[in-house]
């Protein structure tokens, strides 16, 4: 009999290995998880090109590369985690997990893995296509991209599990995830620059939970953040991650309702 | 290895599903908690897995609190949940393989599918398999850090008959090997032949316990037959001598309960061969868990019970 004890890390790397299988195994997963994210800076190229961004100080590449990593954390990550949580609750994946050694914790960390690594990978290959395809120039301060991007992965993940705590079903996962992707885009900054919008409006489009995200990761290539202008983001993005644990604890639900 | 005191759980309608039982297992013993849908077994084991904190009550597995303690318990414990909750899009080998990433001390992956004869299976999906074969593999698991405590929902629920036999003889090797079982089930028979004790359950509360002889002991052993034509219950001899504790009649049918099965089916036999009177339909019965289960799922108001010999 071996007497090998599991620790933390690989019983997650178990568990993350699986998952990306799973993930694999799924047509419509591997589109949108994929695929979808990296068509997005094709298709907004022409919209952006009418704005009127010089006013502001940006070009097309720098709107266009934040607002694909917003795409990717959105897609790739939130959309995606909000169905893996919810399948393997109703298939009773989540109930079967939590007998055995696996911690609360690393069950929905080592589910989530694959798609976080997807959405960094996707991260990296958008900024160096953007890099060389649209002249944006290189990163000024790329450590606030890095905490940009870093911290857009774990919130991405968290705000997954608090979507599946109330979603019933996979179908209905794709209805779930509609508010948070649909106001990221509209308000958050990840399509329209928020200094492009009215002062009053811009400031509530600030709390908005993926605002300090994109926030960051563009202020890590302009790199003209100011010490405030750094702090604001970096405090919404961790107070975000802070209710979205709190409600993970409270409301998420391992098994299916009865 | 297992305590239980004055053990409930509530659920969050209000709903009182376990309502202070208490019992212990003992070491390499089979326990099994047998009882109706609804009886409350479930319910009850998932607190001694440590899936739920009680409502009120204790629950100690290998001397600790299996949801405090949970990291000295579970690599020491072995889950078979009622229903599986394995991903349907992987091979019995891949939910093998991250099972034994998340157990320590596991067997090797095939030594532990061989276990259930499963071994033939390992690149089929689970999707695939059919509702006895993803039993097996629950229980494979369930295996698989070769655990001390074996707590088992309804291990054999789906398993044709040869599965079933296969299930058991591994589970009374198991225990003979020293393990710790506690199963919960419907089926008597599996009860009756497999448990070293048992608990019968009703609604949230034990209404039996002991050994299976002793459950039964307790029950009073039946004797029916049709009463001859032209006879009535009085001409009988007085039932009292004949050691009979109760009896009821459905039709011409009587039927008598008695704890003293040899002295009444002796009197009630030699009376019928002096009045040379033919009891026909004779049956006589002694007395079984079965009638010790059915008695006591006939106390309840409920309607419906579902309950399956």
């Amino acid at each position: 009999m071996s007497t090998v004890t599991t620790t933390p890390a690989g019983r997650m790397a178990a568990l993350a290995r699986a998952e990306l299988m799973l993930l694999g195994r799924s047509r419509t997963a591997v589109l949108s998880a994929v695929f979808l994210p990296l068509a997005m800076p094709l298709s907004l190229q022409s919209a952006v090109e009418q704005m009127d961004l010089k006013d502001i100080g940006l070009s097309v590449g720098l709107v266009l590369l934040p607002a694909s990593i917003g795409f990717s954390l959105l897609f790739s990550v939130y959309a995606t985690l909000v169905g893996v949580f919810t399948a393997r609750r109703e298939e009773l994946v989540l109930k079967r997990l939590r007998t055995g050694e696996l911690h609360d914790a690393e069950i929905l960390a080592g589910a989530a893995f694959p798609a976080a690594a997807i959405g960094l990978v996707q991260s990296l290959v958008l900024a160096v296509g953007c890099t060389a395809l649209l002249d944006v120039p290189a990163p000024k301060a790329p450590q606030l991209a890095v905490l940009g991007l870093v911290s857009g992965l774990a919130l991405c993940a968290c705000l997954a599990a608090v979507t599946a705590g109330f979603t019933r079903t996979v179908e209905s996962a794709q209805v779930t995830s509609l508010p948070l992707i649909l106001s990221s885009m509209t308000v958050s900054g990840v399509v329209v620059p928020l200094d492009l919008l009215p002062d009053r409006l811009a400031t509530v489009c600030e709390l908005q939970p993926l605002t300090g995200v994109i926030t960051l990761v563009r202020g890590g290539w302009t790199g003209d953040l100011s010490a405030y202008e750094t702090v604001v983001p970096v405090l919404t993005t961790l107070a975000w991650t802070a209710v979205g644990v709190f409600a993970v604890r409270r409301w998420f639900r391992w098994e299916p309702r009865r | 290895m297992i305590e239980v005191t004055d053990l409930r759980r509530v659920y969050g309608g209000g709903f009182e599903a376990v309502r202070g039982i208490s019992f212990s297992v003992r070491r390499g013993e089979i326990f099994a908690l047998l009882g109706t849908n609804g009886a409350g077994k479930t319910s009850t084991v998932e607190l001694l897995e440590g899936l739920a904190r009680p409502a009120g009550g204790r629950v100690r597995v290998l001397g600790h609190d299996p949801v405090a303690d949970r990291a000295v318990v579970r690599p020491r414990t072995g889950v078979m949940l009622q229903e599986g909750g394995f991903p349907s899009e992987l091979t019995v080998a891949e939910t093998t393989r991250l099972w034994t990433g998340c157990t320590s001390g596991a067997r090797p992956e095939r030594e532990a599918l061989e276990l259930v004869g499963l071994a033939g299976k390992a690149d089929v999906r689970v999707k695939q398999l059919s509702g006895g074969e993803r039993r097996r593999l629950d229980l494979a698991l369930a295996l698989l850090g070769e655990p001390e405590v074996l707590f088992l929902d309804e291990p054999t629920t789906g398993l044709d008959a040869e599965g079933r036999r296969d299930t058991w003889d591994l589970v009374r090797a198991l225990r003979d090997a020293g393990t710790t079982v506690l199963l919960t089930t419907h089926y008597l028979e599996e009860a009756e032949d497999l448990a070293d004790r048992l608990a019968i359950l009703h609604e949230g509360r034990i209404a039996a316990a002991g050994t299976p002889d002793d459950v039964t002991a307790a029950q009073p052993s039946r004797i029916s037959f049709e009463l001859p034509a032209g006879y009535f219950v009085g001409d009988l001899p007085p039932l009292g001598e004949l050691g009979v504790c109760g009896h009821e009649m459905a039709g011409r049918t009587v039927r008598l309960r008695t704890h003293e099965l040899q002295r009444t089916a002796t009197r009630l036999l030699v009376w019928a061969e002096r009045a040379v009177v033919e009891l026909r339909r004779l049956d006589v019965r002694s007395a079984s868990l079965e009638e010790a289960f059915l008695g006591i799922a006939r106390d309840t108001s409920r309607p419906a019970q579902e309950y399956v010999a």
